[in-house]
């Protein structure tokens, strides 16, 4: 092993020892651990340790279960839709059209991030509520009669609330993806005759795709497993997979049922970015032709 | 340069999304200075009983006390591996290093409650019991990520040179590490120390699974959102609590440019924040 490496080398690789050893220990190996315990299951307080997939096959039949993935899953995806195309046009402002000051607008943008989050779900809760400052505001004005009630505890809630607690995420990478642009690319696009609409097509946005799929990675991943918000706004048909694994852990005191969800939702999840970025790197990162 | 979306409408789309992020955060003060004990429109008048109630919440100070344990902890062991990574990725090339590297950033993209989930079993398949240690365990494995980001950009822009001529003129490795290196990223470190303090004191999921007894400040604060009375002093410790965020973020900021500043380079305005 020694053989062949450097003294450069081992240098470094007692430097990385102590970061990577400590993402073994605390990561690896617990992953590694919540694999095997899904394949264990739950005997009132005992665990029986002979493996089993007994797990999979109820989180693949029941169909609650199977509501759950789904239901996480489209939620996700929507969030993550209506996240990055709103911070979209944010990004593209920033990059093209604030010339000076651009460091204190993005501090402005990652300012509301830093509130407390489970208080910022929790406002939303109060934003959106029958006698919440939407409704009352609406009222005021006249535009409605009586309060809407379909903008809170469903997965309209949660979608918003998510779209507001990943904006600074979302912004972020397209912003930097479009700052890279080189600018003179674009001036040669005007030059041979492209008005300003086929030139975001061809040029700006092709080019901007590394900064929207990471965008999107960033967005997507987290959100499948987020339990607050579907638990503060998001009533009974908001409740997403993470809440399960939740009551699992907790007062279902199936441990090994949730590390199977957990295990499941992970892997549907990977698959999905896989994808994603895979599509990204054949269609984005070039100006069309 | 001719302008590709038509800037008057793209303007008035920003400052409505500048709203909507805005809402939330405005609305805090409004109702933690409101004197009502409902949180609702319209606001009734100006009182600051709430924050005054905060201070005789024994529980919350503890949660408090607690919270600024695990986030110390936390800041000062994240930073420390982060800036081993950072270094070792600046300065040597080892084998799989962009695998390696990967790995320890993998918190970042993880959804937390995979991360709690999988400590939580690990723990309990060695029988450890829970504690605020353990909060902090996996608050490291979180913040690392975002230390290695910060200090990524000042151990790269470090001028390898400068070392060498430490060396040359007789310094230990360890005087030119403390004389030299330490000074020159030292901005970078502080501005990791805060970020991953900030990180810490506002984390939730890894923090409800892991905490045992011992309640940190945002488990201390899911437990008060059930009580409708309870909520108008945590409006109030919500604004203290965003004003202290805010406040660290300036100074992690501040700190990076001087980081930038003294490698001189422009401050540039994306990484960091990220």
């Amino acid at each position: 092993m020694a053989r062949g490496l450097s003294r450069e080398d081992r240098q470094g690789l007692t430097l990385i020892g102590l970061p990577f050893g400590y993402a073994l220990i605390m990561l690896a190996a617990p992953l590694l651990m919540v694999i095997t315990f899904s394949f264990w299951t739950q005997n009132y307080l005992d665990i029986d340790r002979t493996l089993t997939l007994n797990n999979y096959r109820e989180v693949f039949s029941q169909p609650i279960y199977q509501a759950l993935l789904w239901r996480s899953l489209r939620i996700s995806l929507i969030v993550t839709i209506v996240t990055v195309t709103l911070a979209f046009p944010v990004a593209y402002y920033l990059s093209f059209h604030v010339k000076r000051r651009k460091a204190l607008w993005l501090f402005l943008i990652t300012v509301p991030f830093w509130t407390s989050y489970l208080l910022r779900v929790f406002l939303w809760k109060v934003i959106l509520g029958y006698n919440g400052v939407l409704n009352s505001a609406l009222l005021e004005v006249g535009l409605i009669d009586e309060p809407l009630t379909f903008i809170l505890y469903n997965a309209n809630a949660v979608v918003l609330t998510l779209a507001h607690a990943w904006a600074p995420f979302a912004i972020l990478p397209i912003f930097v993806a479009l700052e890279k642009i080189d600018r003179s690319l674009l001036e040669a696009a005007e030059d041979l005759g492209d008005g300003p609409f086929r030139r975001f097509w061809r040029v700006t946005f092709p080019l901007a795709i590394p900064g929207v799929v990471a965008a999107t990675l960033i967005v997507l991943i987290p959100t499948v497993g987020d339990f607050i918000t579907p638990k503060l706004v998001g009533g009974t048909d908001g409740l997403m997979v993470a809440n399960m694994i939740q009551i699992q852990f907790g007062k279902a005191n199936n441990a090994p049922l949730g590390a199977a969800l957990a295990v499941t939702s992970m892997v549907v999840v990977a698959a999905i970015s896989i994808g994603i970025y895979v599509a990204g790197r054949k269609i984005g990162g070039r100006v069309s032709r | 340069m001719k302008r590709g979306l038509s800037p008057r409408w793209l303007t008035f789309y920003v400052v409505s999304y500048m709203i909507f992020l805005y809402a939330p955060v405005i609305l805090l003060p409004m109702f933690a200075f409101n004197d009502a004990t409902i949180i609702a429109f319209p606001l009734s008048g100006f009182t600051t009983k709430w924050f005054g109630l905060l201070w005789t919440t024994d529980a919350l100070h503890k949660a408090v006390g607690n919270s600024a344990m695990v986030a110390v902890v936390t800041a000062v062991v994240s930073t420390l591996l982060g800036a081993c990574a950072a270094r070792a990725a600046a300065r040597y090339r080892f084998p799989a290093q962009k695998a390696v590297i990967g790995f320890i950033m993998l918190p970042l993209v993880l959804p937390e409650i995979i991360v709690a989930v999988a400590l939580i079993v690990m723990l309990m398949q060695l029988g450890l019991s829970l504690s605020l240690w353990t909060v902090v365990a996996g608050h490291v494995l979180i913040c690392t990520p975002f230390s290695i980001a910060i200090l990524n950009s000042a151990f790269a822009g470090l001028d390898q040179s400068l070392e060498e001529a430490s060396f040359d003129l007789g310094e230990s490795r360890w005087g030119t590490f403390r004389r030299v290196t330490l000074p020159l990223v030292m901005p970078g470190v502080i501005s990791s120390l805060l970020i991953c303090f900030t990180i810490s004191l506002d984390e939730f999921i890894i923090a409800f699974f892991l905490t045992g007894t011992d309640a940190t400040l945002p488990v201390y604060i899911w437990s008060q959102l059930r009580f409708p009375s309870k909520l108008p002093s945590v409006m109030a410790l919500g604004t203290i609590l965003l004003v202290v965020s805010v406040g660290l973020l300036v100074l992690a900021e501040w700190f990076r440019r001087r980081a930038a500043r003294r490698q001189g380079k422009g401050a540039t305005s994306t990484e960091g924040f990220v």
